[in-house]
């Protein structure tokens, strides 16, 4: 059987960045953008899932956080995975790639033995492609890139089929690896209702304190209460783990903004420019003097 | 490495291709020459390829590359991560350089990022420019470091990103973007020689089959690019794209859009996960303009944008705009231009 992880980020839907979230001042409106699964980690777990189809195996999910990402942990239990794990901690505000995927590799070390580490190519809210290979890297594992398809398994060796740049390639390779995964993979599968009406119920420990907060509980009573829902929920298989970095075994200087070597000098917003464009008619005459103005200024030869 | 000084060469990761060098290395030497130049320090390259790779080295050269480090073996005729990060890993160590450039192509984006773990050093991803600069952090200045700037979140906004403390400072660079210089042919490069000493055990992956598509399109070379999006309706009518770009002696090219309603195949793909592109002319065609779109084409020089809808986006970047239906502006056009030849 093997065992999985796949890593999965939360990210704000940048890819249906229309007219209304940019303000009339050009800038990004950042409110409305929706949290959405990453589009790649959503065919990560895909794969992983048709990987337990094949031979069977367990799944658990990742991702490193807001409190708030455990909506995506119940999307994926819903979608057929077995476990999911929520990293998230202060100190890893601000951490860059590589500061990510020292957290990334210490979670996939405490789930140890793990055979494959699944994840998107990359997130849409940075597209670096950076951290599965920097996770990897941490592993000491092997990486394939740019994964589409799963072929061949065992429990040593997985052969997948992968596009690099103009190359397509059938490669075999031992376990454990870490795999990215571009969205050229079968469509992901959709939440079972059976598995979505249980997995609703799946808490971390953040949402039920936040959820007794609300219903005006405080102080002893407030984490008495905790204790008790967080015992029925673990009972019945369904609170989510959060991991802090002193669970991870993580130094605080090497994840957050002090493990980042990256820092973000400047940060401007593109403003829409509102553009003077000279107004051709759609015209034989209009048509005709756009060409002779673009040959005379040698646009055009 | 040294912590903060700012010694040490530019180095740029030289990419070949079955044998034949990628177009951004040549990218890369000119930027990197630029920056050396302002540094006063060398440019070198790290080249790693099957036989025959020192081929390559008189290009680089004549792109204002000083010095190659140079490591060739049959079994790294094509790209592997194993293999050719151990031996990247060691011109890295060799050469100590303080900036390390790469193409943010598929291979650059693959091997960059190991390198830049393993150093436990910054990466930036997909810069589309490069600048030397300074930095403060509360009292301390950093002089004379690499400044990265990139779009990010979806191209709404350009972040200069430095990595003040840490050496070499590491970025991948947007095919297409770097202007390349005029190629010295005097210049001659040192090279660098390394024996690979890789074993079995360096090459974990076995290929079992490889199909290599010749690459039908280099959008980043042409001088006239003839787009069209969603607003060409039809695969059938994507057919006066190609037309017009014909016509004109360009290339077609397409929006995320279009290749996503299939009219088009992905390679033509202008934009922010597709190419960036800075042709003299780009006529866009039905494309509304989304800003990821307008990030890989908004340096064109000129900028012709049809569109049935005078609200576009595109309009806000173009230097003309032709309000219509483009099934009847482009055959005008191509009528137009025939009768001015």
């Amino acid at each position: 059987m093997l065992k999985m992880a796949v890593l999965a980020k939360q990210v704000p839907d940048t890819k249906h960045v229309v007219g209304e979230v940019i303000k009339p001042d050009g800038t990004l409106n950042r409110a409305a953008l929706t949290p959405i699964f990453n589009p790649e980690d959503l065919h990560a777990l895909e794969l992983a899932l048709q990987i337990k189809d094949k031979v069977g195996g367990h799944v658990t999910v990742i991702t490193m956080g807001l409190p708030s990402a455990a909506t995506l942990l119940r999307d994926s239990l819903a979608r057929g995975a077995d476990a999911g794990v929520l990293i998230s901690d202060r100190a890893l505000a601000g951490s860059d790639t590589l500061a990510t995927s020292v957290a990334l590799a210490a979670a996939v070390r405490r789930l140890a033995p793990v055979d494959i580490v699944l994840c998107g190519r990359q997130a849409i809210d940075g597209d670096t492609a950076q951290v599965g290979p920097q996770t990897a890297e941490k592993l000491g594992w092997a990486q394939v890139t740019y994964v589409e398809a799963i072929r061949e398994l065992s429990n040593h060796k997985i052969g997948v089929f992968r596009r690099l740049g103009r190359h397509s390639e059938h490669i075999e390779i031992k376990v454990p690896v870490l795999l990215t995964v571009t969205s050229d993979t079968d469509t992901p599968r959709p939440p079972r209702v059976r598995r979505l009406l249980k997995y609703n119920r799946a808490r971390t420990v953040f949402e039920i304190r936040a959820e007794l907060t609300a219903a005006k509980l405080a102080g002893d009573e407030l984490e008495r209460k905790v204790k008790e829902v967080a015992a029925q929920l673990e009972a019945a298989g369904d609170l989510i783990p959060v991991w802090s970095i002193d669970d991870l075994g993580v130094q605080p200087e090497t994840v957050g903004l002090a493990g980042s070597p990256t820092k973000v000098k400047k940060c401007e917003n593109v403003i829409l420019k509102t553009g003077e464009y000279k107004k051709i008619e759609p015209t034989d005459e209009g048509t005709r003097m756009l060409i002779e103005e673009l040959v005379h200024d040698h646009i055009l030869g | 490495m040294e912590p903060t000084a700012s010694t040490g060469d530019i180095a740029i990761v030289a990419e070949q291709d079955d044998g034949q060098l990628v177009r951004v290395s040549l990218e890369l030497a000119s930027k990197a020459r630029e920056l050396a130049d302002r540094l006063k320090v060398r440019v070198c390259a790290f080249l790693v390829g099957g036989e025959g790779t020192a081929a390559h080295v008189a290009e680089l050269a004549a792109h204002g590359v000083d010095r190659v480090y140079l490591a060739e073996d049959r079994r790294l005729r094509h790209y592997e991560t194993k293999p050719y990060e151990k031996l990247v890993m060691r011109m890295v160590r060799q050469c100590q350089p303080q900036i390390v450039l790469f193409g943010a192509t598929a291979v650059g984006r693959d091997i960059a990022p190991r390198i830049a773990s393993a150093l436990r050093t910054g990466l930036t991803a997909d810069c589309t420019a490069l600048e030397i600069g300074e930095h403060t952090i509360k009292t301390t200045v950093f002089k004379d470091i690499l400044l990265q700037i990139r779009p990010a979140w979806g191209g709404n906004t350009i972040a200069t990103i430095v990595s003040p403390e840490h050496r070499p400072q590491m970025a991948t660079v947007r095919a297409g973007v770097m202007k390349l210089l005029v190629p010295d042919r005097s210049r001659k490069g040192e090279v660098i020689k390394l024996a690979p000493e890789l074993t079995s055990d360096d090459f974990i992956q076995k290929v079992i089959e490889r199909v290599s598509a010749a690459k039908k399109v280099d959008l980043t070379a042409a001088n006239i690019i003839v787009s069209g999006g969603s607003g060409v309706g039809s695969k059938a009518n994507f057919k006066l794209i190609f037309e017009l770009a014909e016509t004109l002696g360009g290339s077609p090219g397409a929006s995320r859009a279009a290749v996503d309603f299939g009219y088009v195949d992905r390679d033509y793909q202008v934009g922010q996960t597709g190419t960036t592109v800075r042709p003299k002319l780009y006529i866009a065609c039905g494309i509304s303009g989304a800003i990821q779109h307008r990030a890989g084409m908004s340096e064109a020089a000129k900028i012709v944008a049809i569109n049935s809808d005078p609200t576009a986006p595109i309009f806000s970047i173009a230097h003309y705009g032709i309000v219509g239906d483009l099934t009847q502006v482009i055959p005008r056009l191509i009528k137009a231009y025939r009768t001015a030849k």
